[in-house]
């Protein structure tokens, strides 16, 4: 899978996954199919929006894309390199450009540890840091992502979610990344949160030079970030789009009603087209 | 009722007290040849059966032996191999249920149905049979008692390991490049280690009951050597003309088993992670 650069930062190329089931001696197969067939890519420095209902396999597009989840057909190549059927050193330094923030900050976070132990694991993992190096290291990035010295010591649950999430961010970009997946990292959050935090990730996009899969149910924050939206649903590609405009203009059934549920800023200006919402 | 129990049970008291008998016990085992009036397995046939006296502070028994200093010793081997039978089973129960909870798939299969075996038997039964082919001793005694307890430990963590494995921070963990060894260390151990504590502190009194019971059997600790359940088996001839040789070291397995149990509880009451 070695050689060429590739142009693409990450190509997925048909891919599909299905949950089996065991039979066990009679019965319906009940093996589900969740993603179906789905190739994109994500180019550097860029930011793609997957917006889907719920159960349309974002997550676990998500997933498999970050190397915990293997599909049964098709390849993720990263920067050329399959992540699934490549060596363990090569897996191991692909791990280190591809991290994910999860939605629930709280699970995310061992309850056990404190601030600093959880942003310095994956330093840890990868080079040799001194204790001092280390502390430096992890307060920079405290302060990047708006915390403070303060806040090394503490445990999760002295955080709130907002801040928490900002602990989860600190370490996925500790290893400064090249992608990473939010995984409906704001829809847990507040509105006020919610656009605090877009709005750090878009700093840190330019300052690290990110590349993002944001996944979400939201349209609006998946708007307010990504270059590009994908629509999941079912397990499928549907749509692809370039530029807000095309998705607005967009004749797709599923994307119509996507389009539909979102609130618009006064209720006067709203228009509802399949008669179902409100 | 119930309720003023279970706040004493939740208050710091318990715990403290609890402690402090245990702490005291470990002194008395520790210190025992230091404390003891008398040898514990001379035998003076002389002396025998005699009520307390200034040399002989709890009397003697039947062989004129001071039942004092039997007790004191007594706290050693009780107290002493009740904790390298919970120290055993405990490691070999931790080692089996995270190898079989972290990996799954025949190997978890395979593990478990031996503990489903092991559990399948009655535990006194087991070590009865163990002893029954290996001859009576204290060695055989421990090695079963081993054998049976740390399935009970195995399948605990087992089950917590299966449920934190699929926790958010250990995916985490793996996206982050921890390898299976530092998620062990960092994530699954510390987290299972308190319920351990607490699971294990209960069974230190179920330990400390079977050791006693197989020696009053006549199983496990073999005589002159002072052990409580062995002295009650000895005490049990002179139960209607000398009933204290078998009430004090019934009192001290009590007292012991009370304790342990009770501290286990109040540190359950208490202990727990804090979450939201």
């Amino acid at each position: 899978m070695q050689g060429v650069k590739p142009l693409s930062l990450l190509q997925v190329k048909q891919v599909s996954l299905s949950f089996n089931s065991k039979k066990f001696f009679i019965g319906k197969d009940l093996s589900k199919k969740v993603l179906n067939d789905i190739s994109f890519t994500i180019e550097e420095g860029t930011c793609l929006g997957l917006i889907g209902t719920s159960g349309a396999g974002k997550s676990t597009l998500g997933r498999v894309i970050l190397g915990i989840q293997r599909p049964q057909q098709g390849q993720v190549l990263f920067q050329g390199y399959d992540i699934y059927n490549s060596d363990k050193a090569t897996q191991h330094n692909i791990r280190r450009d591809l991290q994910v923030v999860f939605q629930d900050s709280y699970s995310a976070v061992n309850p056990r540890m404190t601030a600093e132990r959880i942003i310095s694991e994956p330093l840890e993992n990868y080079g040799k840091l001194t204790k001092g190096e280390l502390r430096r290291t992890v307060c920079e990035l405290l302060e990047r992502v708006g915390l403070s010295e303060k806040d090394l010591k503490k445990y999760p649950h002295q955080f709130s979610g907002g801040q928490l999430q900002r602990i989860n961010i600190a370490r996925a970009i500790a290893l400064k990344p090249k992608l990473v997946v939010l995984d409906e990292s704001v829809s847990s959050l507040d509105m006020v949160t919610q656009s605090l935090i877009l709005e750090l990730l878009s700093e840190l996009k330019d300052d690290f030079g990110l590349s993002y899969l944001f996944i979400t149910h939201d349209i609006k924050a998946a708007f307010s970030i990504s270059d590009k939206i994908g629509v999941l649903e079912k397990g499928e590609l549907i749509e692809r789009y370039d530029s807000k405009d095309q998705f607005f203009s967009s004749k797709h059934p599923i994307v119509k009603r996507l389009r539909d549920c979102i609130l618009a800023e006064h209720p006067r200006f709203r228009t509802l087209t399949t008669g179902k919402l409100g | 009722m119930i309720a003023i129990f279970r706040g004493i049970l939740k208050s710091q008291k318990m715990i403290v007290t609890c402690f402090l008998i245990l702490c005291i016990l470990l002194l008395i085992s520790i210190f025992a040849p230091w404390l003891a009036p008398n040898d514990p397995i001379a035998i003076n046939l002389t002396h025998k059966l005699q009520p307390p006296s200034l040399d002989y502070p709890l009397g003697t028994d039947h062989l004129g032996r001071c039942m004092f200093s039997r007790i004191l010793f007594g706290a050693r081997i009780s107290l002493g191999f009740a904790f390298l039978i919970f120290i055993s089973a405990l490691s070999m129960g931790l080692l089996i249920g995270i190898i079989s909870g972290y990996i799954g798939g025949w190997v978890d299969q395979l593990l478990m149905r031996i503990g489903d075996g092991l559990m399948a038997i009655p535990s006194l039964l087991f070590v009865l049979g163990f002893v029954g082919i290996w001859g009576a001793g204290l060695k055989q005694v421990i090695l079963g008692l081993i054998l049976v307890q740390w399935v009970y430990y195995a399948r605990v963590i087992r089950g917590m390991v299966l449920s934190l494995k699929e926790q958010n921070y250990i995916t985490a963990a793996k996206i982050s490049g921890s390898s299976t060894w530092i998620i062990m260390k960092k994530h699954i151990i510390p987290n299972v280690l308190p319920s351990l504590a607490v699971m294990g502190t209960l069974e230190m009194g179920w330990a400390i009951m079977n050791l006693s019971s197989m020696s009053f059997l006549g199983l496990g600790v073999q005589p002159p050597t002072p052990e409580w359940g062995a002295m009650i088996h000895e005490g049990k001839s002179y139960i209607r003309t000398n009933p204290t040789l078998m009430i004090y070291p019934g009192l001290m397995i009590m007292l012991v088993v009370v304790t342990f149990n009770l501290l286990g509880e109040s540190l359950s009451e208490r202990f727990g992670v804090k979450r939201r």
